[in-house]
């Protein structure tokens, strides 16, 4: 073990509290939550056994892999609260005020020794605050990733109109997953309900470009090709105009201006007539 | 090799394809097709591939073949109960199979048959 080792650890255990204290206050002003100071404690326990380890420097070692363990449950846990990466690399970044305040008395009259002492903790805490940052992010990746997926389920419902009849309302951007997943969910609502005419509704698409409009024209491909009609309807005036100067052939397309219309449509397709009681 | 057997229902011929098309397989089925609806004077052809699970191009080139075959014998040819895997593998494949006519299943594909009879029927 270096020698600057165990004067860490001398210092360490006989100051706990008070490094612990100082940190805390440094960190989190007057009035730390219980949380938090358990969080110091067990992340202060971790860099001890790094330290009493044979090399603190070796950052692969199993005890530093239990400090950065110890790092990302504090990275996640501050994340959920909503703290920002800043305030939790604060945090660990804390810790270096506090050791030091307590190295000063011990080897304050030797400073080669403290000089080598707060070089090896400062890279040491500069290494956890690091790896808090990243941690964070991970976990803040992780939530988009799950959100992108959440609302991906969310905005392709298959819903039923009429007996024989299936709508599909596309709503945001359409991109190549998207559209994947509604012609799955369409195809297969398809097979389930015996479903001969299907509408895909596209009000709520913002843009349609060449790749969107391919998308479109894939999906009524495969609906033909499993024996049923495909209407498209809510195609806006704006839409209609880029359409027409991209110069995308829609003309194998039934289309109709508005979901009311392809509905009359389909129903007129299977046979329905209407009449209002007056 | 395995024949897939071609059965006859009134003026109509079905086709029920129960397992997984070999090239040799599919080039023998247009054989025996072409050969029973000229022997037949069928009108119409109904393949039920609802039983398929994996297609590759070679199979739905001759479906369209098998299709256009049957427009010249003058037998309208339906393609009927094709999976959604299959539809998504064959538009990505990019074969959109424009001159085939298609059903969801058996019944309704005998249903369009029938009804292409009747409107031959009031046009003669």
């Amino acid at each position: 073990m270096p020698p600057s080792s165990t004067i860490l650890l001398d210092v360490l255990s006989e100051a706990r509290t008070q490094i612990l204290d100082n940190w805390l206050s440094e960190a989190e002003g007057q009035n730390p939550s219980e949380s938090q100071r358990e969080h110091a404690r067990e992340l202060l326990q971790a860099f001890g056994a790094v330290l009493r380890s044979g090399d603190p420097a070796d950052q692969r070692s199993p005890e530093w892999a239990a400090v950065k363990k110890q790092l990302e449950a504090i990275s996640a846990s501050r994340a959920a609260q909503g703290s920002t990466s800043g305030e939790t690399s604060a945090f660990v970044l804390a810790l270096k005020s506090a050791l030091f305040g307590a190295l000063t008395p011990k080897v304050g009259g030797d400073p080669a020794v403290l000089l080598e002492l707060v070089t090896s903790l400062t890279a040491q805490v500069d290494a956890m605050a690091q790896w808090t940052a990243d941690a964070y992010q991970r976990s803040r990746e992780d939530i988009i990733t799950r959100q992108q997926h959440e609302l991906l389920e969310l905005s392709t419902p298959v819903v039923k109109l009429w007996d024989g009849v299936l709508a599909a309302p596309m709503i945001g951007t359409l991109d190549s997953s998207r559209t994947q997943l509604v012609m799955e969910a369409l195809l297969q609502r398809i097979v389930e309900t015996e479903a001969s005419i299907a509408i895909i509704d596209i009000t709520g698409v913002p843009t349609v470009d060449t790749l969107v409009a391919q998308h479109l024209l894939k999906t009524v491909t495969a609906i033909r090709l499993m024996g049923a009609d495909c209407i498209i309807s809510g195609i806006r005036p704006q839409i209609a105009q880029t359409i027409v100067h991209l110069g995308i052939d829609l003309q194998s397309v039934t289309s109709k201006a508005t979901l009311a219309d392809a509905l009359g449509l389909a129903m007129k397709r299977l046979g329905y007539t209407f009449r209002k009681d007056s | 090799m395995y024949r897939i057997p071609i059965l006859q229902m009134g003026r109509s011929l079905l086709v029920t394809i129960q397992v997984d098309l070999e090239d040799q397989t599919a080039m023998a089925l247009q054989e025996d097709l072409c050969e029973k609806i000229a022997r037949t004077g069928a009108n119409g052809v109904l393949i039920d591939i609802s039983a398929l699970e994996i297609v590759d191009s070679f199979v739905g080139r001759m479906l369209s073949a098998i299709s256009s075959i049957g427009r010249i014998l003058d037998a309208q040819t339906v393609v009927v109960g094709m999976q959604p895997a299959v539809a998504i593998t064959l538009v990505e494949l990019g074969l959109s199979m424009d001159g085939v006519k298609t059903a969801l299943n058996v019944r309704r594909g005998l249903a369009l048959l029938e009804a292409a009879e009747e409107g031959a029927g009031r046009v003669d």
